[in-house]
């Protein structure tokens, strides 16, 4: 079991729905977020591109922040899925420091907060929220372990990449392009 | 015992989540006006947790867009409207105390009777929007005023209606009968779908894409769904009719056209190709700076898909003023490919109507919205600007107004010429402002009445066209919070007290609903537990049949190319490119749209809302910014062509995105009630800046389009500021 996500950047519009949908679903207190929106704009007018991609949590096979933390709050559970135990974070922010992805933040409760994946949704077998509401349709989530899932036949069939590869954190958020 | 809550890998908040057992209740969504089912889920302490789309209606499937989401926003925004306020005056300034019901219901029925024995009942007009709307219009209906207007319809998308409605004799209404998740060919003018989170026509959007539909998108901004399209065409501003008269030009002078369709069911195409003839792509290419091959390319692109092509109606189109004709030429586009009535095109829209809950009839009214707008030959609702002159007092008016009242709409910054807004608020005798939140009207209100939101209410069953008809019911979540109550009962509050008990003969309006449910083959209890009723088609087919015959709803029965109707009133039976002006030196045209986490100017306090984006930006292109020496984030003022000024500050975002002829703006920004604490000044209003207007003589629509801006990097209020 190996979970990953999969996002169409060709499908999202930037609507930011994922956001909202994870603010309310996790207690994400106001002005703090576990996701977010991108846009990307390259070349010159008239000769444009637009990228919009959700962002968040990479939930990485190689996690920097899991390495440095000094009290062993961050941890990997079983499907790769990067947590952090409250109860043992000392809100110290190494993790937010080696994050290449700037995926965390210090909850005004002291704690280090992040994406979970939704795995409380998991083990009820639902879909992270930020993918069961995406208007859409752009995300996927699901078994990279398993080669016939939706996200493998995605990542099998379609141009994909992942972001900040060179910092070889072997990250498992993956966007079709 | 709750194994998932004990779990010690689970953080700190889904561990709180999961410890409450949540119950759902039905309702639909009033965040905007698509109105998708949903169920709003509350925690045992009775808090409303989140709002989810119901899987079984055919506006969401299931996926509510990012407003819907944070619907509850509404609900908890510490900033609503909490308690009736009276308008008084302490030492000389102008304020507001608080009331109770009792005191402010009584004050407004006096009014009511008073301008009643005044000027008559006509001269009370209601202005509004969304579901309080139809309880108040009840109210008006029964006190004998059909003085009924929202600017849904002269500022938004009547003009639509009229250019589709005067061709394929049908009103395009709500939502779109477009079949865009079968279409082959999607062409937007100006429409910024995925911008505008209309949820269908996103989610649909999104099936074109994955079924590898061309999507042609005409639009001097680079938009979102520009950047989904296989063909952008950057058109320079107002210059759309041109283009689309030399598609018609290409369809066909290459007969490219669908020539079995357009000779079963069209009329007036000889005349038709008599008129397009001279409107070549390179005639065009000088107009809308849009190269010749480009239009033969995307018109050719359009014949193969078609009939599954959509030239899509739009849905805000108050532009330049000849806005009717533009929507005519769309129209006329769509029978040339054969689009209305087959698959991947317009499908025939079916509805269910909900049986009338039995009271007197209606008061016949004198004059009304139809009397104030006649000058308006193909108006079909009333005209919110035509009432705001009807108020200003005129010696020559026959149709004098002389109160409002005023619900769910922020008219302030939904109207253009704010001046003369403000000059007929201020000839009003009263003013009441139904709303859940302190908007920029509300401080001009008499009283202030507060409404409790969508999730703490009754309201009407939605029943909206769709390809099959579906009802959905809105059932109460959580009582309502504050001193706020639900406007069905503020309207028979009114009415009991002004005589009118018999058109509210019930005690609440769940009794009403009740009724209607058990006369449809369903119930209350049934819909409180699916909360969405979907009902098989009895109007025959989605689509045409091979050689069906059919008869349109226009005098015809046929599609009309050439209107009769418009040239026996003098207008131009088919469109006419019209040249509009374009900024002078300095200037910019002003253009605005939609942010996706928004709705009008009603949202931006949302806290959930506010998160995602809690002011606008002036979008510049780089070349202008080198011009003006403009920088990232640095605030700048606008200036219109009139010299009104912006109020506020607005940050400069320079992107490529954006023409340099014209700049853009979301709108609904620029708050100026301080009691919206996360709005107040943040950003620029577009409205504001829109003081000229074009109206369309057909429907009497607003052309918004037609303002210019220059750009002040100094504060010109800075020396008036207190």
């Amino acid at each position: 079991m190996r979970y990953a996500m999969v996002i169409d950047t060709l499908k999202c519009v930037g609507c930011s729905d994922c956001v909202v949908a994870c603010q309310t679903e996790n207690n994400v207190p106001h002005g703090y977020c576990r996701d977010w929106v991108t846009e990307a704009v390259s070349g010159s007018y008239p000769n444009l591109e637009l990228e919009l991609r959700s962002e968040r949590c990479n939930h990485c096979a190689n996690p920097p922040c899991v390495r440095c933390c000094p009290t062993g709050a961050s941890h990997v559970i079983e499907g790769g899925i990067v947590l952090v135990t409250a109860d043992q974070c000392i809100g110290c922010g190494a993790c937010i420091e080696s994050c290449p992805y700037d995926a965390r933040y210090q909850h005004p409760d002291g704690y280090v907060d992040k994406c979970t994946f939704c795995h409380h949704r998991l083990e009820k077998g639902q879909l992270p929220a930020c993918v069961s509401v995406c208007p859409t349709k752009c995300m996927y989530f699901g078994d990279l372990d398993d080669p016939n899932s939706e996200i493998s036949q995605l990542l099998k069939n379609r141009k994909y990449k992942t972001l900040s590869p060179e910092a070889g954190t072997d990250p498992h958020v993956f966007y079709l392009i | 015992v709750n194994l998932l809550a004990s779990n010690p890998l689970l953080d700190a908040a889904a561990k709180k989540n999961l410890a409450k057992k949540l119950s759902r209740t039905a309702t639909y969504c009033e965040v905007c006006f698509w109105k998708c089912a949903a169920w709003a889920y509350t925690d045992e302490e009775g808090d409303i947790k989140k709002v989810i789309g119901n899987d079984d209606d055919p506006h969401c499937n299931g996926r509510l867009c990012p407003r819907g989401t944070g619907g509850l926003g509404m609900y908890s925004d510490e900033d609503r409207l909490k308690t009736p306020l009276i308008r008084t005056t302490i030492n000389g300034e102008e304020t507001y105390r608080e009331a109770s019901w009792e005191e402010a219901l009584d004050l407004i029925a006096e009014k009511f009777t008073e301008i009643k024995q005044k000027y008559g009942p006509e001269s009370f007009a209601l202005l509004k929007h969304g579901s309080p709307g139809s309880h108040l219009e009840h109210l008006f209906k029964a006190y004998g005023s059909d003085t009924i207007a929202e600017p849904a319809y002269a500022q938004c998308r009547g003009p639509r209606e009229t250019g589709f409605g005067l061709t394929f004799g049908s009103w395009v209404g709500s939502p779109e009968p477009t079949d865009i998740r079968d279409t082959k060919c999607l062409v937007l003018i100006g429409s910024h779908i995925g911008e505008n989170m209309h949820n269908t026509q996103v989610q649909e959007m999104s099936d074109a894409i994955d079924n590898g539909a061309t999507i042609i998108t005409v639009d001097p901004r680079f938009s979102t769904a520009a950047s989904k399209s296989s063909h952008w065409l950057p058109i320079k501003p107002a210059t759309d009719i041109a283009l689309l008269l030399s598609w018609m030009h290409v369809l066909i002078e290459e007969e490219l056209y669908n020539k079995k369709y357009v000779e079963k069911y069209a009329i007036g195409f000889d005349e038709l190709k008599a008129h397009v003839k001279p409107f070549t792509p390179e005639w065009a290419y000088g107009i809308t700076t849009i190269k010749p091959e480009s239009i033969r390319e995307t018109a050719r692109l359009m014949a193969a898909a078609a009939p599954a092509t959509i030239i899509h109606p739009g849905r805000h189109v108050t532009w330049y003023g000849d806005d009717s004709q533009r929507e005519r030429a769309i129209a006329i586009l769509n029978g040339l490919l054969g689009s209305w009535g087959n698959r991947g095109g317009f499908y025939f829209k079916e509805k269910i109507s909900i049986p009338k809950y039995p009271h007197p009839a209606y008061p016949e009214p004198k004059w009304g919205w139809h009397e104030i707008g006649e000058q308006y030959p193909f108006a079909e609702m009333g005209n919110t600007s035509e009432v705001v002159k009807a108020t200003i007092p005129n010696e020559d008016n026959p149709y004098p107004i002389k109160a409002w009242m005023i619900a769910g709409t922020n008219l302030i910054n939904t109207l253009p010429q704010r001046e003369q807004t403000l000059e007929a608020i201020n000839a009003l005798e009263f003013l009441v402002v139904v709303d859940t939140m302190p908007m920029e009207i509300t401080g001009y209100a008499d009283v202030v009445l507060p409404e409790c939101t969508y999730l703490e209410r009754y309201d009407g069953i939605r029943s909206a066209t769709n390809r099959h008809p579906s009802i959905a019911v809105r059932i109460p979540a959580v009582k309502p919070k504050y001193n706020s109550k639900p406007a069905w009962w503020i309207s028979k509050q009114i009415g009991d007290r002004i005589g009118l008990g018999d058109y509210f003969n019930y005690n609440d309006f769940e009794e009403v609903i009740e009724w209607q449910l058990n006369k449809m083959g369903t119930s209350l209890d049934e819909m409180k537990k699916i909360g969405v009723k979907n009902f098989e088609r009895t109007s025959g087919p989605l689509f045409l049949e091979e050689g069906q015959d059919y008869e349109f709803g226009t005098p015809s029965g046929k599609i009309e190319f050439y209107s009769q109707q418009l040239a026996d009133l003098g207008f131009d039976p088919m469109p006419v490119y019209t040249h509009h002006p374009q900024p002078p030196q300095g200037f910019y045209r002003l253009n605005y749209g939609r942010s996706p986490m928004h709705t009008f100017s009603r949202t931006i306090n949302n806290p959930y809302l506010s998160d995602l984006k809690s002011e606008n930006t002036l979008w510049v292109n780089p070349k202008v910014a080198r011009i003006l020496d403009l920088k990232k984030d640095q605030p700048v003022w606008l200036k219109n062509q009139d010299g009104i000024l912006s109020a506020f500050p607005i940050k400069v975002r320079v992107t490529e995105r954006i023409r340099w002829d014209s700049v853009y703006m979301y709108h609904g920004f620029g708050h100026n009630n301080k009691k919206l604490t996360r709005a107040f000044g943040k950003g620029a209003s577009d409205a504001e800046l829109i003081s000229k207007i074009v109206v369309d003589p057909l429907m009497g629509g607003t052309g918004l389009r037609g303002n210019f801006v220059s750009i002040l990097t100094e504060d010109p209020h800075k020396n008036t500021k207190v």
